[in-house]
């Protein structure tokens, strides 16, 4: 048996509690809202995103933010319900890059 | 407070001793890990609910499960908590629930 | 393709974004292109959430502060009481206030994820979010509560709820002595975030 990266109630090893507050970034508004609005439209439950992330990398769920492990749990359950796949999301990504232009 | 609850159905009520089932399975789990094992009791029947291990694959959520409020003492949930009359609560599905037995400890 | 997300917060260029910070501007275009959520969609829970801040919660507990009989309906049904002062908790299943008392501190936080009264309060704070406050509050929660400012004597009973599931947890803290002569709109300011999540208790005088 083994607890789940996500079930941490308890676990040891943490300081002080950092305290600063970030304001939002527009890609995190962006990645409420969606999460959000696939909710009220009924794609998707809460239940299956919290699950996604329960599966999702051990390591990468530590070290990414908050809103990253949102928007990486609401692609896996996309691609899972078949309504994405992953290229078509690398493919407009790319498009994306392109047009913000790479230093 | 909460759903009405037919009381024949919930199968434990307020002040009701019991005890989170320490065990483990695939799947999305509501009951954290540090509460596994460990006893309490009933302080709140909150009624019926959707099963979220159920609904987190895209099933239906049913049958529905009893949601509870569990207390429990800080003292008998961590080992080496100081003493106090501190409480741990919790809210816990009926099916990850067991009543105590007159011989547990 | 389609780059018209409304402007809101701190914006970084957008090829310094992280990997998946730049993925949902993808997700977002085909999810639109493919009618699977709109435009509207999208800004209406914008402003839905921009709507939600913690001075809802600080007009429910100046309320109950003031109008015993406005308590009681808040404590006994929460989500009709919010009606009342034209607070929208529709959205949360299942309302669930704590009233602290002298005897008595709740605190409220989910160890498995982030659960939080969002619709009440908007958004939680990236501390209520991290994992420090996950696994500390509910091993430590006096150790917690003294960051805050907070130190309830030994002969209080701290009460710490872990939101596991669909019910959503609102601490109605102690209204603060010496505050009788207070008009229901100073004492709302008292009400800080921090006290309807429990970690600390409200302000005893008011902000400048």
């Amino acid at each position: 048996m083994a607890r789940g990266h996500h079930d941490v109630g308890g676990l040891p090893g943490v300081g002080e509690i950092n305290q600063t507050e970030h304001q939002l970034s527009d890609w995190e508004v962006l990645a409420d809202a969606v999460n959000q609005a696939l909710g009220v439209r009924g794609i998707k439950r809460t239940d299956e995103l919290r699950r996604a992330r329960e599966e999702m990398d051990s390591a990468a769920y530590h070290d990414l933010s908050y809103y990253e492990r949102w928007i990486v749990s609401m692609e896996a359950i996309l691609i899972e319900k078949k309504i994405l796949t992953k290229d078509e999301i690398d493919k407009k990504l790319a498009q994306f890059e392109t047009k913000w232009g790479e230093p | 407070m909460g759903r009405a609850v037919n009381e024949a159905s919930a199968r434990f009520k307020l002040g009701d001793r019991v005890k989170v089932k320490f065990e483990d399975r695939p799947g999305h789990l509501r009951t954290p890990w540090y509460i596994r094992g460990k006893s309490g009791w009933v302080e709140r029947v909150y009624g019926e609910f959707l099963n979220p291990e159920s609904l987190a694959f895209g099933h239906n959520g049913l049958p529905k499960k009893i949601l509870y409020l569990v207390a429990f003492n800080q003292t008998d949930v961590w080992y080496d908590a100081a003493k106090s009359r501190d409480k741990i609560l919790v809210d816990i599905y009926e099916h990850w629930l067991e009543p105590t037995g007159g011989d547990a400890p | 393709m389609s780059d018209q997300t409304e402007e809101h917060g701190h914006d970084h260029p957008k090829h310094e974004l992280s990997h998946y910070a730049k993925r949902i501007y993808a997700i977002r275009d085909l999810l639109i292109e493919k009618g699977i959520i709109t435009e509207k969609d999208i800004q209406c829970q914008i402003d839905y959430q921009e709507a939600r801040t913690p001075a809802n919660g600080a007009k429910l507990v100046a309320r109950a502060w003031i109008d015993p009989a406005f308590k009681a309906r808040f404590i006994a049904d929460p989500k009709t009481a919010c009606a009342e002062l034209d607070i929208d908790a529709t959205a949360i299943n299942e309302f669930v206030v704590l009233e602290n008392t002298p005897k008595v501190r709740h605190m409220v936080v989910c160890t498995l994820c982030s659960c939080y009264p969002r619709p009440i309060l908007g958004r939680p704070p990236d501390w209520y979010k991290s994992f420090n406050y996950r696994q500390r509050s509910v091993v430590d929660p006096r150790g917690v509560m003294r960051e805050f400012g907070l130190e309830p004597a030994d002969d209080v009973e701290v009460r710490v709820h872990d939101s596991t599931a669909d019910i959503r947890y609102l601490v109605l803290p102690l209204r603060p002595a010496n505050t009788e002569g207070l008009k229901e709109e100073d004492l709302a300011k008292l009400v800080t975030r921090d006290s309807l999540i429990g970690v600390m208790d409200p302000l005893t005088v008011l902000p400048e």
